[in-house]
């Protein structure tokens, strides 16, 4: 089924604990998250020769810092990306061209932050020429931005907020047995629909929980890859897109045209055919939920369900486990915490690999993953070996 | 913005302009809305930026137009991120699309329901250096 640019593979993730305050630098948990997935793909640190990274307005320590900290005797490949969640999934196809192109044999791929105690993405200001348009009038928190598509999006797609609260609850189902999740506990979309809002449409279970924290990924070469510990969870196609007028910053959507699509629907044609894959090949998916309205959203760009069916969808127990499709079986950056999504991408690579533990899918060949909210991001199609 | 509250609130964050949208705030000071128009493809565009996001050609005009539009989407804020508008909670903020076929971002002053395609208007706010064009809808 797959096809072409099967030449990468990632073979081990890592993480710290997620917490409310770790009391640890940052750069002391990028070590820790660098370590433990060097050490769960079964390689010795002096074999890392790449490292990629991202980080939003410094909150997050340069690749080479973790060079430094691993002892590295050389490196060969970097990347700093200055990105949000658009990120994760474009990191692994940047780190699969480096090993492709002979730059680097081994690249690790990390997102550390004290995303809870230090500074909070959520209501930091965003530099860029947008933002004069929007922090003077109280427009001020990422939330807001995608707030403003959610409702456009239900709108127009027949939705309404109960589908949004079936997300939540959905994912909490997958939370439940997961040790690193921070919400644990059952959420009925009843219990969900009677909390205030926050931002109309959102309530507080539709918002992803900033946490302190680190997460990573060891991308090497499919060869070197099925002589290592895990099955290797193939790079079958990796994606990145703006649509047409992406704005002027990461908070700005003024000039894009259409808040019912984000980048997923100006990926997927592409991101499907380098997979050589349809969307009813996809078995799983693992769709970036800063909030409930993006994995709608995502479902409906990516061709997984029906335009303005991903609520009827989710609500049929698709998504759910046992379902046609589970969907953020880590139980989402909604429960189990955010790292920017590059814990989406991890639990991605675990599921492949066949190492989901409680929550493992019994069909697990073909996963889809995004990376991102609004008017850009990325994906991934990984696979198991075949 | 009226409270009892014997601890002022913090200053509103003031529009930080540059060279491209300095024109925008200074007709939103004399009470006329200035946008861009594209000189080679007649488009007209907001936020204002040197060049056409639809043909990529440089400079443009700047032409007064109505403030009034439809309600593309809007929010309400219940809960303030920023201590300058804890007094002010629930806010509405909404997405404009103006008959010239640019988008603004803007307050909307409505305290009942709101619908996509409403109609709405807008007028000037003034805030000691610089002045708001806030909309509400128009019945």
């Amino acid at each position: 089924m797959t096809t072409g640019s099967t030449t990468a593979a990632i073979v081990g993730v890592g993480y710290t604990p997620f917490t409310r305050r770790s009391g640890r630098s940052v750069l002391d948990q990028a070590l820790e998250a660098c370590r433990n997935a060097i050490l769960d793909a079964g390689l010795a640190t002096e074999q890392i020769d790449g490292i990629a990274t991202f980080m939003l307005m410094h909150d997050s320590v340069p690749a080479v810092a973790v060079a430094s900290g691993l002892a590295l005797p050389r490196l060969g490949y970097v990347l700093d990306a200055q990105l949000g969640g658009q990120a994760p999934a474009y990191l692994v196809g940047q780190a699969a061209a480096a090993v492709g192109a002979g730059e680097a044999d081994y690249v690790v791929v990390f997102r550390a932050l004290n995303g809870r105690s230090g500074s909070r993405v959520g209501t930091m200001p965003f530099p860029g020429p947008g933002g004069q348009y929007r922090y003077p009038i109280g427009y001020d928190a990422y939330l807001m931005y995608v707030a403003m598509w959610a409702r456009r999006f239900l709108l127009e797609t027949g939705q309404d907020e109960a589908d949004l609260a079936a997300v939540a609850s959905t994912q909490r189902h997958w939370a439940a047995t997961n040790d690193r999740a921070i919400k644990r506990e059952p959420l009925s979309v009843t219990e969900h629909l009677a909390a205030p809002f926050v931002v109309d449409p959102f309530r507080a279970d539709d918002c992803t929980i900033e946490v302190d924290g680190a997460c990573a990924l060891v991308v090497t070469s499919v060869e070197r890859a099925r002589d290592l510990r895990h099955p290797p969870a193939v790079v079958a196609a990796s994606v990145y897109r703006a649509g047409p007028r992406p704005g002027l910053d990461i908070g700005d959507h003024l000039l894009w045209s259409d808040y019912t699509r984000n980048y997923t629907s100006h990926l997927r044609d592409d991101l499907l055919a380098r997979a050589g894959v349809e969307p009813a090949d996809v078995q799983l998916a693992e769709i970036y939920d800063c909030f409930t309205s993006t994995v709608l959203i995502g479902l409906e760009g990516l061709g997984l369900c029906e335009r303005g069916g991903s609520g009827a969808f989710l609500r049929a127990g698709n998504t759910a486990p046992g379902g046609s499709l589970p969907v953020n079986t880590h139980g989402g950056l909604l429960a189990e915490g955010y790292l920017h999504g590059m814990n989406t991408v991890t639990e991605a690579v675990l599921q492949v690999q066949g190492r989901g533990g409680t929550r493992q899918v019994p069909i697990h060949d073909v996963c889809a993953v995004t990376s991102g909210a609004l008017m850009d991001g990325s994906a991934l199609v990984l696979t198991t070996d075949r | 913005m009226t409270t009892v509250d014997p601890t002022p609130a913090p200053l509103v964050p003031v529009p930080e302009a540059d060279e491209d949208s300095q024109f925008y705030w200074d007709g939103l000071r004399g009470r006329r809305l200035l946008v861009q128009r594209c000189t080679q493809c007649a488009r007209y565009r907001f936020p204002p930026m040197p060049a056409c996001p639809s043909c990529a050609a440089p400079g443009g005009d700047v032409v007064e137009i109505e403030p009034r539009g439809t309600v593309y989407s809007w929010i309400v804020v219940h809960r303030a991120f920023t201590p300058a508008f804890r007094d002010d909670v629930p806010y509405v903020i909404a997405v404009i699309d103006l008959p010239e076929g640019c988008r603004l971002l803007a307050r909307l002053e409505h305290r009942g329901p709101i619908e996509a395609g409403s109609p709405v208007t807008g007028s000037y706010v003034d805030h000691g250096t610089w002045t708001e064009l806030r909309f509400r809808v128009t019945s």
